[in-house]
Formats: structure tokens, sequence, C-alpha cells
């Protein structure tokens, strides 16, 4: 174990803003990516749904 | 004869690709969360401290996997965007637009993780060696695949264009992979080669590669979500989808 307490391990012996920022920025990117696919797929469905039922009745 | 076979499956594969994706999804989202707890566990409770660098190290545990990440999938967007060029085949230049979102994010956390590590380690978060501003070129050749399919209209046009700026572009990417071998650069050589032995402590290395793999998992998890998602644009009058339509309603 390599911290003594939550605060040490916040910390990083210093290089908290380098280490937290590095991780929350990459969170933040994958975070989006993600939720802007799954957008674009249920939209996507959601518009082939529509293109077949308009399709079903004319 | 062959003309016909090839009509077939042209014509079969986006919706064979529909249902397998679909059916892969769930496990490779799995061992994406897996492999990336396992991976920052060991990474930052396990690894020790390092001796020159302190704990700022231990963002080498997203930064390299990224790096690699951003050059492995440009090569994948080349090569699928070629053979959709080539071979005419509809889904490999789905593909090759569904890794591009991708590819890009991964440059981004490559470059930006890369500048908060070298901002303690050398003292600036930017210099312009050869090592960083390939990397930043091959951000701008995402940006520019990006943008270059998305304005035109006609969507085979688009991917015939695209194919050929991804396959020119594809010369940066054995660039920066050698750029800190053929220039003096201040970023450091290469942690991990194939001729020679890893140059870091084996917890390290191991959570290192897991995170590598957790990004694969990740990468090819959103490349799916998202060629799912251009199959259903592309195809939407097509019999497979129409019937995959009314089997959402009924299911409603």
């Amino acid at each position: 174990m390599n911290w003594g307490s939550a605060s040490e391990f916040f910390a990083m012996g210093g290089y908290g803003l380098y280490v937290w920022g590095s991780y929350g920025i990459t969170a933040a990117l994958i975070g989006a990516e993600l939720w802007l696919a799954q957008r674009r797929r249920q939209r996507a469905l959601r518009e082939a749904l529509a293109a077949a039922s308009a399709g079903a009745q004319p | 004869m062959s003309s016909q076979r090839l009509r077939l499956f042209t014509f079969a594969a986006p919706s064979r690709f529909y249902s397998l994706s679909g059916s892969l999804l769930p496990w490779l989202w799995a061992a994406a969360a897996l492999l990336a707890a396992i991976g920052l566990y060991l990474g930052f409770f396990v690894a020790p401290t390092d001796a020159q660098q302190g704990e700022s190290y231990r963002i080498i545990f997203i930064h390299v996997p990224a790096a690699w990440m951003s050059m492995v999938i440009y090569l994948a967007m080349a090569a699928w965007a070629a053979i959709g060029w080539v071979f005419n085949a509809r889904m490999a230049s789905m593909l090759a637009r569904a890794l591009a979102p991708s590819g890009m994010v991964f440059t981004l956390i490559a470059l930006a993780t890369g500048s908060f590590w070298g901002k303690p380690a050398w003292g600036t978060w930017w210099v312009w060696d050869a090592r960083l501003t390939s990397e930043l070129i091959l951000l701008f050749l995402y940006v520019g695949y990006i943008a270059l399919v998305e304005a035109i209209d006609d969507v085979r046009r688009a991917d015939h264009a695209g194919a050929l700026l991804a396959i020119v572009g594809a010369v940066n990417v054995p660039v920066i992979y050698f750029s800190v071998r053929w220039w003096n650069t201040l970023h450091q050589g290469a942690t991990i080669t194939m001729s020679a032995a890893p140059k870091m402590q084996s917890t390290m290395l191991i959570a290192m590669l897991l995170l590598t793999f957790a990004f694969w998992a990740y990468a090819f998890a959103v490349v799916f979500v998202r060629a799912r998602a251009i199959v259903l644009e592309r195809e939407q009058d097509a019999e497979w989808v129409r019937g995959l339509a009314s089997a959402a309603r009924r299911a409603a």
C-alpha cells in the first residue's frame, strides 16, 4: 500500500494537479465520446423506426 | 457467378455486422471496465513511487496506452478506408468513419496527459519537438478527415475522398513512432520495444498493459456503437432494417 491516508492519496506527493488533471481530462473525454456515440445510435434507431412505419402506412 | 457472390457478400455485410457487434458489445463493455479497474488498482495502490519522477509518473498508465491507440486506430482507419475504396465494400468505409472520432479522442488524451506530465518533468506544458509536433499533426489529420467526409453530401464520394486523405496521412504514423530516435527530442525514448526488455518495473508494466487492453476493449465497443449508428443511417431503406424496426415496435 502506497498511501497512509486519503489526503496523501489525493496529494500524489505534490503532483496532485498533474496526475488528477490527466485522469480527469481522460474521464471527461471518454464520457463525452460515449454519450455522443450512444445518442447518435439512439437517434438513428428512432429515425429508422419512423421511416419504417411511414413506409408501412403511406 | 463471382459477381453475384460479391454482391451478395457486400449486401449481407452490414446486417451481419449489426447483429454480430450487438452481441459482442456487453462483453466488450465488461472487459473494458474490469481491465481498467484492475489496472488502476495496480497502478495506484501496488506500483511503487518512481525514484526519479515521484508520483507524477502515474500518468504513464493512461498516457502511453492512449498514444498507442491514437496511432493504431489511425492505421486501422486508413486500412478500412482503403479497402472500402478499392473493393467498394460499404461496411469497410463505414468502419473507417466510425474509427475517426475515437482516434481523435485518444490523440487528445495523449496530448493532454503528455502536457500534464511535461509540466512537472520538463518545466513546460508544450515544446515544438518532433514527437509532440507529429502527434499534433495526427490530431489535425483526424479533424481533417472528419471535416472532409462530413462536408461532402454524396456518401460514396465522401468515403473515397476521406480514404485518399487517410492513406496519404498514414505516412505520419511511422514519423511519430520513430521521432524519438530520428531526432533529438525532449520526449523520452520508447519504454517498450520489440527488441529489448522493457525499461520498467514489472508492476508498472502490468498496470500499463492492463490499461492498454482496457482501452482496446473500450475502443472496439464505442466504435461498434458508432458503426451501428452509421449502418442504420445509411441502410434505412433496407429490408433488414425495416424488419428490425418492426421487431422493435412489437417489443415496445
